[in-house]
């Protein structure tokens, strides 16, 4: 089935109730199967700069280098091996862009991002991630965080200098060890993961997880199950009720159905009339 | 800036800003906190200071340290803290929070590590934890199979202690017909969904604000006072009528 019907996806972005700029910035390609998020930082309006240069270069990136029309020719894992090298290439090319363009406008000086990009292919979904923005799965009714955050706070917490409980009430929240932009290069974290149907991933901003807990995500993805659009919604909403302090912004994505790759002769016969 | 008062019987004797990244407190006068008492260890405690976290850590001191009354070996300390060594008291102040006035406060930031100089302590440990923790965290393959028992819906609406409540007052839900005519249904969660899955949902929401209704799915609308919702959320008003999936209910304010 094509990535398009077999994906229902839902994108919202807002600035919460306390700052006057959204510096996040959210991308969708339906017919590739891509969705990107990103949550700037800097001065001025030099975060709105940041994420909106990564969203738009990777994502048009994306549209250029990802050609699933071409891919039936490799296997499974070769497609998974291009993904890899396709998706950090145009992270490369947007770090290189960010920072290039941070250092010739004193304004944008010091800009950069976060940022979490989803790839759907073959019943697999590819995630690539940089800073504290985060990837969640709810599987039946489990919800689980895919990405681990390049934060201090993370750190701390890996190290056991900190609980996982007590994290919560760490002062140190906002403090990333990694972003898109900063420095002429960048290693984003990439991995492969199995796809259901059913699944639902949430892309998130730390605006919606550090306002609301995670039980709270998952209670919310339980009882608005049939309503997509009005779940990204209200995640939204009560981040805002809890206070709002950060802009916000979700991307969800709900797989109808299984979106393998047809391979074999007879489908390359069709895709010969296609 | 944090800052511990020492002080013994109630009489303050110094205030120290944790200014230091590692802050001794013993016997012994090479100490940053020096306590000439024979309760305290000769190197008592430790408190690290991570920019705007701070953390105690007892020394295997003889006698222990106490935070807020019980014995602890680690402890995340918290505004308000009282550290207690001997008959010696520390409080902890941190006023980070109240700082939060000015613009730039949780603002995200990159914290760069220098690139050719040796990584901050916790660095190294967190480097090799990643991969190895992150098949952990989801799975690239199926998890159903390793959790057969996903924890129940009903275990979730552990609401957050701090959740906001419809401005104090609790509502609830009577049903008036059908055959659970009669039943209340109290409106403690942020969300309760009503309704029959699969014919006609909505959705209750509890907010700073009050109640709210909205439609989740069905190819028609629940009424609210007899008009059908539409898809926008509707704030409830004490004895509003709903009917959905041919049941009708009454929400109200509980006394």
């Amino acid at each position: 089935m094509a990535l398009a019907q077999a994906l229902q996806i839902v994108s919202k972005t807002d600035p919460g109730r306390v700052r006057s700029h959204n510096e996040d910035c959210v991308e969708s390609r339906p017919e590739l199967g891509v969705v990107v998020l990103a949550d700037g930082m800097g001065g001025y309006n030099a975060g709105e700069v940041a994420s909106g240069m990564a969203t738009s270069l990777i994502a048009e990136g994306l549209s250029n280098e990802w050609r699933i029309k071409e891919l039936g020719k490799l296997d499974r894992s070769q497609t998974m091996a291009l993904c890899e090298r396709v998706v950090k290439a145009q992270i490369a090319k947007a770090n290189s862009a960010i920072f290039d363009a941070a250092q010739k406008d004193p304004q944008c000086a010091g800009m950069g991002t976060t940022l979490v990009v989803c790839v759907f292919y073959d019943n697999y979904m590819a995630v690539a991630h940089i800073g504290d923005s985060r990837l969640y799965r709810m599987r039946g009714d489990v919800l689980e965080q895919v990405t681990r955050d390049h934060s201090l706070l993370q750190e701390q917490i890996d190290s056991g200098l900190i609980s996982k409980e007590d994290a919560r009430l760490s002062h140190n929240k906002n403090l990333v060890t990694k972003a898109l932009g900063i420095d002429p290069e960048v290693e984003p974290e990439f991995h492969i993961y199995e796809s259901q149907p059913s699944d639902v991933y949430l892309l998130c901003s730390d605006g919606l997880n550090d306002m609301i807990e995670d039980e709270e995500i998952q209670m919310t993805l339980i009882a608005l199950r049939s309503n997509l659009d009005l779940t990204a919604q209200q995640l939204i909403q009560s981040a805002n009720d809890n206070g709002g302090r950060d802009n916000v912004s979700v991307i969800m994505v709900k797989v109808l159905s299984s979106f393998a790759v047809e391979r074999g002769w007879l489908a390359r016969l069709k895709s010969l009339f296609s | 800036m944090a800052k511990l008062i020492l002080s013994v019987d109630g009489t303050v004797l110094r205030e120290v800003p944790l200014t230091k990244e590692r802050i001794t407190v013993g016997r012994k006068p090479h100490n940053d906190i020096p306590v000439d008492n024979l309760a305290v260890s000769g190197e008592h405690a430790a408190i690290i200071t991570i920019l705007n976290d701070s953390f105690i850590e007892d020394l295997n001191s003889t006698n222990g340290t106490l935070v807020n009354g019980k014995p602890i070996k680690k402890h995340f300390l918290q505004h308000n803290d009282v550290i207690e060594i001997g008959k010696h008291k520390l409080k902890y102040f941190n006023d980070a929070p109240a700082a939060a006035a000015s613009a730039d406060f949780e603002k995200t930031m990159i914290i760069r590590k220098p690139s050719a100089a040796p990584a901050p302590a916790p660095a190294p440990a967190a480097a090799p934890a990643a991969p190895a923790a992150t098949p952990a965290a989801a799975s690239p393959v199926d998890t159903q199979s390793q959790r057969p028992t996903a924890p129940p819906p009903a275990a979730a609406p552990a609401a957050p202690a701090a959740a906001p409540t419809a401005g104090g007052r609790e509502g609830a839900i009577q049903v008036l017909s059908g055959a659970a005519a009669g039943r209340t249904l109290d409106l403690t969660k942020n969300l309760t969904t009503i309704g029959k899955p699969g014919t006609q949902v909505a959705v209750i929401t509890r907010r700073p604000t009050g109640y709210f209704i909205t439609h989740v799915e069905g190819a028609s609308f629940p009424t609210l006072n007899g008009a059908p919702l539409g898809p926008q959320a509707h704030q409830l008003n004490d004895h509003d009528l709903i009917e959905i999936a041919g049941v009708k209910m009454e929400f109200f304010y509980k006394p």
